[in-house]
C-alpha cells in the first residue's frame, strides 16, 4: 500500500467519528424534522404527507409571520447594541486596564455565564419592575415623576439579552484585540494618525473578524432563545421560539413546530452564509 | 396514511428512560400530571408505603396531554391527571382504562365535584375527580376597590388598564370573556368565538402581561399588576402568608369551575399500582396534601379532607363558601378539535396584537 493511500485511510479514520457524530445527532434528526414539517394534523393525529401547507401558513398567517419579524427585530437590535457596548469594553480591558487587573476584569465579564439563565431572567424581572431597583433609583433621583413600564415589554427582553451577549462579544473581541501587534498602532501614529484615527482606521477594521464572529454567535443564540422573551417580554408579543413552544406544548402540532424550526434554521444558515461571505470564509 | 410518528415516540421514550435511570431499583409509576402532583410532600407517603418511585411529567392543556398519550407506546404512562370535562374526549380515543367504581368511594365528595356525567362514559367510570377550584378574578385588595371586582365589567372599564394580568390558559379566559359577553361556556362554539374576539383583544390591550402560574404569582406578589383574570384561590392561597391582601372573588357574571380528575392510562402494565395511587390521592390524607400542594392550592373533591386540613388552611380555601361558589360557577368549555384549534388561533392573535 502506498504511503499516500495509507495517509488517506488514516485521515478518514480520524475524521470518521466526528462525521458519524454529526450524522447521528444533526443530519438525521434534521432530516426527521424536515419530514415532520411536511406532515399535518388531522384532529389530533399526525398525517404524513409531502405538502408545503405548514410553510404556506407560516408566511400567510399574520400571527406566525409577525413572530418571524419580531424575532428578527429583537435579534438585530440586541446584536447592534451588544457590539456597540462590547467593543469599547473589550478595548478598554485590552489596552487601558493594567495587566494585574485584567484577569479580574475578564473574570467579571465571565461571571454572568455562571448564573442560571432562568434565574438571571427572573432577577431582571425584579430589577426592571415598577418596584424594582431601576425605577426606585430613577424616581428617587427625581429623573422620573413616576415609574414607567419596562418589565413585560420588548425593552425588558432586549435588556436581558444585551446583559448576556455583551459579555460574550467582549470576550471574542478581546481575544482578537490582544492578538494585534502594537506595531500597527505605532506605525500609524508615526505616519501622523491621531489616536482616534488609529482606532477608527487601523484597530477597528482589524478586529472586525472577532466582531463578526461574536455578532454571529449573538444572532444564533438570541434568535433561538425562548426563556428571556417568555419571562421578560410578558407574552405581549411572541418570538419564533415562543411560537414553536406554543405548537409543541399546547397544540401538540409537531408538524407546524417542525416547519417553524426549519424556518429558524434557514434564518441562522442565511446569517452564517452572509457572515462567511463577508469574512471570505477563511477568517471565520 | 396515519402516522404515529416514530421520532416523537423515540424522543418521549428517551426522555422517559433518562428520567427513570436513577430509579432502577424501585418499581416505577409513570404519571402524566399537572404541577401540583410533583410536590414531594404529596408523593412521598405513597412512595414509602408501596416502595415505589413516582416519575412525573408535567403537561399543560388537554390537547397537549392527549397528543403525548397518542404518541407514546402502551405502558409508557400509568396514570394521568386530566380536566374532568375532558375525560370523554380521552375515552373516545381509547386512551383511558375503566376504573373499578366499587373500589372508589365518592360518597363523601362535594356532590357538585363528582361530575359523574363527565367521568363516566356509557355507565363505565374512567376517572375520579380529585381537586377543584375556580378561574375567576384574583386581585390585590389594597390596590383596587373590592366592589369593582364584583363584576367583570371593571376589567373593560378602563379604570384598571395596565394593571391587569391575564392567566395564560386560553380555555378559562375565553370562558370568562364569554361570560362577560353573556355567553355560557357550554355555548362557546366557533360562531361565539367571533363575538368575543373584540372584547378579548380589548382585554389584551388593557393588560400588562399574559403569564403562566409562576409569572402571574410573581406579578401579583411584586405589585407589577393588581388584578389577574383567570386567577383564583389556586394562585393567591400560596401567597397568603406573605401578603394577606391578595384576594379573589367570583363576580356576578360567574366564574369557571375547574375540576381535575385522575385516570388510569389504557395499556398500563401496572393497573393495580395505578389504582392504589388513585386510592391514595382520593383518600383524606392524599386530598389534604394535594389541596395544599406547593405549586397551587385547590379544594379537595373529598370533603373528608376537611378532617385533616387545619382551620387556617380551610379558611384560606374558603371551605364554608363552597356551596354558594359552586352554584354560581360554570364548567370549562369542551371544544371539539376544530373549535379547540380556532380557540388557540384566537388566543395566539391576542398575544401577537
Amino acid at each position: 500500500m502506498s504511503i499516500e493511500r495509507q495517509e488517506k485511510r488514516q485521515g478518514a479514520a480520524l475524521v470518521a467519528p466526528a462525521l458519524l457524530w454529526t450524522l447521528a445527532f444533526f443530519a438525521l434528526p434534521f432530516a426527521a424534522m424536515v419530514m415532520m414539517s411536511l406532515a399535518h394534523l388531522e384532529g389530533r393525529e399526525i398525517v404524513q404527507g409531502h405538502d408545503l401547507g405548514n410553510y404556506l401558513r407560516i408566511f400567510t398567517d399574520p400571527s406566525l409571520r409577525r413572530g418571524i419579524f419580531v424575532s428578527l427585530e429583537i435579534t438585530a437590535v440586541v446584536t447592534v447594541i451588544s457590539v456597540l457596548l462590547a467593543w469599547p469594553l473589550a478595548w478598554i480591558i485590552a489596552t487601558r486596564v493594567p495587566a494585574r487587573w485584567r484577569r479580574m476584569a475578564l473574570l467579571l465579564a465571565v461571571l454572568p455565564f455562571w448564573t442560571s439563565y432562568v434565574v438571571r431572567s427572573y432577577s431582571w424581572a425584579l430589577v426592571l419592575g415598577e418596584k424594582g431597583v431601576v425605577m426606585n433609583a430613577l424616581v428617587g433621583l427625581g429623573l422620573l415623576a413616576e415609574p414607567v413600564q419596562i418589565m413585560a415589554t420588548r425593552s425588558a427582553t432586549i435588556i436581558g439579552f444585551v446583559h448576556f451577549f455583551v459579555m460574550l462579544l467582549t470576550l471574542t473581541i478581546y481575544s482578537n484585540l490582544i492578538q494585534l501587534s502594537p506595531n500597527y498602532a505605532r506605525a500609524a501614529e508615526d505616519l501622523g494618525a491621531s489616536k482616534w484615527q488609529v482606532i477608527r482606521l487601523v484597530i477597528l477594521p482589524l478586529t472586525l473578524p472577532g466582531v463578526m464572529t461574536g455578532a454571529f454567535l449573538t444572532f444564533v443564540l438570541c434568535i433561538g432563545d425562548y426563556i428571556t422573551p417568555q419571562i421578560l417580554g410578558g407574552n405581549n408579543e411572541l418570538t419564533l421560539p415562543q411560537l414553536i413552544m406554543l405548537q409543541l406544548g399546547r397544540r401538540g402540532d409537531f408538524p407546524m413546530a417542525s416547519a417553524l424550526s426549519v424556518v429558524l434554521m434557514a434564518m441562522v444558515t442565511l446569517a452564517y452564509a452572509a457572515c462567511a461571505r463577508w469574512l471570505k470564509m477563511d477568517r471565520v | 396514511m396515519a402516522l404515529t410518528h416514530s421520532c416523537s415516540r423515540l424522543a418521549i421514550a428517551a426522555g422517559l428512560a433518562a428520567s427513570l435511570t436513577s430509579a432502577a431499583q424501585a418499581e416505577d409509576l409513570n404519571a402524566l400530571i399537572w404541577c401540583d402532583h410533583a410536590d414531594p410532600e404529596l408523593l412521598e407517603p405513597f412512595e414509602k408505603a408501596h416502595d415505589v418511585r413516582v416519575n412525573v411529567k408535567e403537561y399543560e392543556g388537554t390537547a397537549a396531554g392527549l397528543t403525548l398519550l397518542e404518541q407514546s407506546r402502551p405502558g409508557d404512562w400509568d396514570v394521568m391527571v386530566i380536566d374532568a370535562v375532558d375525560v370523554g374526549r380521552a375515552v373516545e380515543r381509547g386512551l383511558l382504562a375503566p376504573l373499578p367504581a366499587d373500589q372508589l368511594n365518592t360518597s363523601s365528595y362535594f356532590p357538585e365535584a363528582v361530575l359523574a356525567d363527565h367521568t363516566t362514559v356509557d355507565g363505565t367510570t374512567y376517572a375520579v375527580t380529585e381537586k377543584f377550584g375556580y378561574n375567576t378574578i384574583a386581585y390585590n385588595k389594597a390596590k383596587v376597590d373590592p366592589a369593582d371586582m364584583q363584576s367583570l365589567d371593571a376589567l373593560w372599564s378602563g379604570k384598571y388598564d395596565g394593571r391587569i394580568a391575564i392567566y395564560d390558559y386560553y380555555l378559562p379566559v375565553l370562558g370568562l370573556v364569554g361570560l362577560e359577553a353573556g355567553i355560557k361556556t357550554a355555548d362557546l362554539d366557533a360562531a361565539a368565538l367571533e363575538t368575543i374576539r373584540e372584547p378579548l383583544m380589548k382585554l389584551g390591550a388593557a393588560s400588562k402581561q399574559v403569564s403562566d402560574v409562576v409569572g402571574s404569582q410573581t406579578a401579583l406578589a411584586t405589585g407589577e399588576v393588581d388584578v389577574l383574570i383567570g386567577g383564583g384561590e389556586w394562585l393567591t392561597a400560596v401567597l397568603n402568608a406573605e401578603n394577606p391582601d391578595l384576594d379573589w372573588t367570583i363576580p356576578e357574571e360567574g366564574g369557571l369551575l375547574w375540576a381535575q380528575s385522575l385516570a388510569i392510562v389504557e395499556g398500563t402494565e401496572k393497573p393495580e399500582l395505578a389504582l392504589e395511587f388513585i386510592k391514595y390521592i382520593t383518600s383524606p390524607e392524599g386530598q389534604a396534601r394535594l389541596a395544599t400542594s406547593s405549586c397551587y392550592w385547590g379544594m379537595p373533591a373529598n370533603k373528608a379532607a376537611g378532617d385533616v386540613l387545619t382551620d387556617e388552611q380551610k379558611a384560606i380555601l374558603r371551605w364554608d363558601d363552597q356551596p354558594d361558589y359552586l352554584a354560581r360557577a360554570q364548567l370549562y368549555p369542551v371544544p371539539d378539535a376544530d373549535t379547540d384549534a380556532a380557540m388557540q388561533d384566537l388566543w395566539t392573535d391576542m398575544l401577537q396584537n
